[in-house]
């Protein structure tokens, strides 16, 4: 019988075998920096949305092509769907790692995960880039005040 | 991964509750966000389309609805401060309680500030 090995009580104890630069890591530490940046966007979208002004009575077709005939607000806003969609997806990961036991159903779920968050973000993606403030044959009354001038 | 099988035991407090709150709000602003992005992409249909759906989000119930989000977003913001603190703050580990009395403070006081302005643009007081 060979003695019992006794590691150095200085030595760090190890969760995973993973060392250095890893997937788990980076995952990690981009939660960390998404969400400090995503606290900025966030608040600076609840600000002007909700509590400037009429709040959420005044948001219609009008208010938001106004928004995004800026770019500005179109930068803030991809920012905020790329940033908002992988945090949010990456958080998600982690419950279905946390929560679902068989490696089917942690398969099925990652799947519909992954599934929408693509979509999503495509979606959102293509809205900000190929939309018209001004479309054509709209009723006027319903656009921002930029399309009569 | 933990299991009844290998135990769950966890020291609880603070620590454990805060963890708790954050994974649920979280999963529910991650659900609403996925339904937001849909609603607005409305106004690449028409605007008659975005009006008629966005007009629901000014209704009494989503109004109460959005102070549940505002909610939700508040906490999850302030506690992922929390974290970030935890993790890279030298004293961040030993002040995670007083942090987490702080996260909870700051929220009842964004809170006390934005549901009176909702109720108001809710109900036309200003």
């Amino acid at each position: 019988m060979t003695a019992t090995q006794i590691p150095d009580p200085t030595k760090r104890y190890q969760r995973t075998g993973l060392r250095g630069r890893n997937i788990e890591m980076l995952s990690w530490l981009f939660m960390r920096f998404s969400g400090a940046v995503l606290v900025i966007l966030v608040f600076g979208h609840l600000f002007v949305n909700l509590w400037l002004g009429e709040g959420v009575q005044r948001i219609d077709f009008a208010f938001v092509s106004g928004k995004w005939a800026n770019p500005f607000w179109q930068l803030w806003d991809l920012c905020m769907l790329w940033l908002g969609m992988l945090h949010g997806g990456n958080g998600v990961r982690t419950i279905i790692n946390d929560y679902a036991r068989g490696p089917r159903l942690r398969l099925v779920l990652k799947a519909l995960l992954y599934i929408a968050v693509v979509a999503t973000v495509v979606l959102g993606t293509l809205v900000i880039f190929t939309f018209s403030p001004c479309p054509a044959g709209a009723e006027p009354s319903l656009l921002p005040s930029i399309c009569s001038e | 991964m933990a299991s009844a099988e290998a135990g769950t035991l966890y020291r609880g407090r603070e620590g454990m509750w805060s963890w708790v709150a954050h994974r649920i709000s979280g999963m529910l602003i991650f659900l609403f966000l996925i339904v937001h992005v849909m609603d607005t992409a409305l106004v690449r249909v028409s605007p008659e389309a975005y009006n008629e759906v966005i007009g629901h989000y000014k209704t009494i119930v989503f109004g109460l609805g959005e102070i549940g989000l505002v909610g939700a977003i508040c906490f999850h913001a302030l506690n992922g401060i929390r974290v970030i603190l935890v993790d890279f703050w030298a004293q961040g580990a030993r002040r995670q309680r007083m942090m987490f009395w702080s996260v909870v403070g700051l929220w009842v006081l964004l809170m006390i500030g934005f549901v009176p302005r909702q109720l108001g643009h809710m109900f036309g007081w200003w």
